[in-house]
């Protein structure tokens, strides 16, 4: 499903100075995994996400999704690989503030192509996964963090994509709302949806099945509940 | 996404701000604007002109002297007398003929009432050549003429001025404080309004010399036996008139098909000038709305990166973000339209014009505006499209 190959992310601050974001990731998702990558502030956890969500490109290195190298894929055809198979759900929630919830809901499914009474319906279905539809015409504003996390998963899993992001979708929320939207991951997880959870949290990290650790950009160890993989 | 949806969401941006939609769009509403209001009404003046012209008839030729040429004791110049000898001895092209002597802004009284007209002395031949037959009374005739009677004849402007529902035959009104009889009125013309073909007051031009204390006559109107010899009649008429000055600078003689392109001419002119100053509003209008596209860009930077990440193709948001602009202009192409008419309309009653704005600026100018809206928003809305999703999701 998703191999990162030998992946570089390198910035340049100046000619001598470089920060290797990611220093040479080779990782495997296969479907229907539930994995969390771990690690500190600044160990690379977002940019391998960005680069798996194809939001970013590496300096080096491959990526390939659903057997395609994304490196040979046209602006428009990563929009709609972004659009089709895969879902965001962000530390900041990331919603748009003058749309609300359902118009926010149903805003992929826009750029998906889908006629208006089709957007309701997958929206409204949406919206009750996650226990909202008595808030649809409220602005983003308007509701908790919580509810805005999972207005934000709504919308990740409104396309039924086959690879849901999140990073650090807990961040900004207190712990029992946290656990709520892990065990929402979880549920999306068991349909056979494949989860890939940025956290720095290994409490947080167990609720996946697989827990990969990053360090400076390497990986450090890959484990499996229950047993080590590598 | 199509375009509809693109529409309602740009008018939906437009609404969040509604007062920086309006600041942005009222450069093209002034620039608009004027473009219609100068159209209609120098359309409504040409209009009201032209049809002065044409009220007099086509055949007719003006003749000035200038200079000393009006002189009636020079030894060579051209008087009255030379004037009707030209008819004589021209039949065939010449009909008739009257001197035409302007009082300008006379006051005029009756009892109580008063306007400011302009007086215009004639001879009895004045209203065979302009058409003009008395609704009332009498016309100015050749005994008037020669002693110098105070008489007059008014036009239905004048009429309803001074004397509303009142006969005013018979009457004594005060031309300039001299004491005139009202012998004669003149049909009903351009709805009596003001400095149209019915503000017209006639009295014999020897009367008129008098008041307007000059001793020249250097103006003439002549008839052509019709339209189609108004060009010999022309040149029978400088010829003459060469033979006595030996020069052309001298006199002047034009057609009326001639003062008629001439004034085309003129309003042609003074159009070009004014919908130029126009189009630079318009440019200034759209430099702002450039302006403001790309603030807006930058402001929702963060959105554009939100929805690239949710699929959004670069033609989305480019066409996302030109609908807003070419919607910006466009709404105030349309309000700016109205305005424009509006005032227009307000214009026309002011200064007594017909106003009808035409279809055709009307279009162009709506049309200008959703153009300045999409070449001025393309920069912002390509810079918007171009922008890489992570870069554009990581902005503050
Ligand atoms: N655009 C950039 N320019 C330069 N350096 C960058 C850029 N983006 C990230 N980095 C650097 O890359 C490294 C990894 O950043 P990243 O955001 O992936 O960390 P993270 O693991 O997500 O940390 P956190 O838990 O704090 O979110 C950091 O050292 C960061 O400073
Ligand atoms: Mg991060």
């Amino acid at each position: 499903m998703i191999d990162l190959i030998e992946v570089y992310k390198i910035y340049f601050a100046n000619l001598e100075n470089e920060v290797r974001a990611l220093d040479g990731i080779t990782l495997h998702i296969g479907k229907g995994e539930f994995v969390a990558i771990v690690g500190q502030s600044g160990s690379g956890k977002s940019t391998c996400m960005n680069i798996i969500g194809c939001l970013d490109v590496p300096t080096q290195g491959e990526y390939i999704i659903n057997d395609v190298n994304v490196a040979h894929y046209s602006d428009d055809a990563l929009a709609a690989l972004r659009n089709k198979t895969l879902g965001f759900v962000f530390q900041q929630y990331n919603l748009i503030g003058k749309l609300n919830i359902l118009e926010n809901v149903e805003l992929p499914l826009i750029y998906g192509g889908y006629t208006p009474k089709e957007r309701r319906e997958m929206a409204m279905e949406a919206l009750e996964r996650v226990g909202l539809t008595n808030r649809i015409l409220h602005f983003p504003n308007e509701l908790s963090g919580g509810q805005q996390q999972r207005v934000s998963i709504a919308r990740a899993l409104v396309t039924k994509p086959q690879v849901i992001l999140a990073d650090e979708p807990t961040g900004a929320l207190d712990s029992k709302t946290g656990i709520e939207i892990l065990e929402l991951l979880q549920e999306l997880n068991r349909e056979g949806c494949t989860v890939v959870l940025i956290t720095h949290d290994t409490h947080i990290a167990s609720y996946a099945k697989r827990t990969v650790s990053l360090q400076d950009g390497k990986i450090t160890s890959d484990r499996v509940k229950g047993g080590l993989l590598s | 996404m199509n375009t509809k949806q693109a529409f309602f969401m740009a008018i939906k941006s437009l609404k969040n701000s509604k007062m920086r939609s309006f600041l942005t769009m009222l450069g093209i509403i002034i620039g608009v604007a004027s473009v219609i209001i100068l159209i209609s009404l120098i359309n409504g003046m040409t209009g009201e002109i032209t049809s002065q012209f044409e009220g007099m008839g086509t055949n007719l030729l003006s003749v000035n002297l200038m200079g000393r040429g009006g002189n009636m004791t020079g030894n060579h110049s051209a008087n009255i007398d030379t004037m009707e000898e030209l008819v004589e001895d021209n039949p065939e092209y010449l009909a008739a003929m009257s001197p035409v002597v302007s009082v300008s802004s006379a006051t005029v009284k009756y009892e109580t009432y008063n306007v400011t007209a302009s007086c215009t002395g004639i001879s009895e031949n004045y209203g065979s050549i302009r058409n003009y037959a008395v609704e009332t009374g009498r016309f100015i005739s050749y005994i008037d003429v020669e002693n110098r009677h105070k008489v007059c004849v008014l036009g239905s402007y004048e009429v309803e001025e001074l004397f509303g529902t009142e006969d005013p035959l018979g009457q004594t009104i005060k031309i300039n404080g001299e004491e005139f009889t009202v012998i004669g009125t003149l049909p009903e013309k351009a709805d009596s309004a003001e400095a149209s073909n019915d503000d017209i007051i006639l009295i014999p031009y020897t009367t008129a010399m008098q008041l307007a204390s000059n001793a020249r006559l250097s103006s003439y109107v002549f008839q052509a036996t019709s339209g189609d010899v108004v060009k010999q009649a022309k040149t029978t008429i400088e010829n003459a008139l060469y033979t006595i000055y030996q020069s052309d600078d001298s006199y002047m003689v034009m057609s009326q098909a001639e003062m008629l392109e001439q004034m085309d001419e003129l309003t042609g002119t003074m159009e070009l000038i004014l919908v130029g100053i126009a189009a630079i509003s318009l440019l200034v209008g759209g430099i702002g709305i450039m302006n403001i596209m790309l603030v807006i860009v930058t402001e929702r930077i963060r959105e554009i990166g939100i929805r690239k990440s949710l699929g959004a193709k670069k033609r989305d948001i480019l066409g996302q973000f030109l609908i807003e602009s070419a919607t910006t202009s466009a709404l105030g192409g349309v309000v700016g339209i109205i305005v424009g008419i509006v005032v227009a309309y307000i214009f026309g009653a002011l200064f007594d014009l017909s106003i009808s704005p035409s279809l055709f600026s009307i279009i162009l100018a709506f049309g200008v505006s959703v153009m300045i809206g999409i070449v001025f928003g393309y920069l912002p809305a390509n810079k918007a499209a171009k922008l890489n999703p992570i870069d554009a999701l990581r902005h503050e």
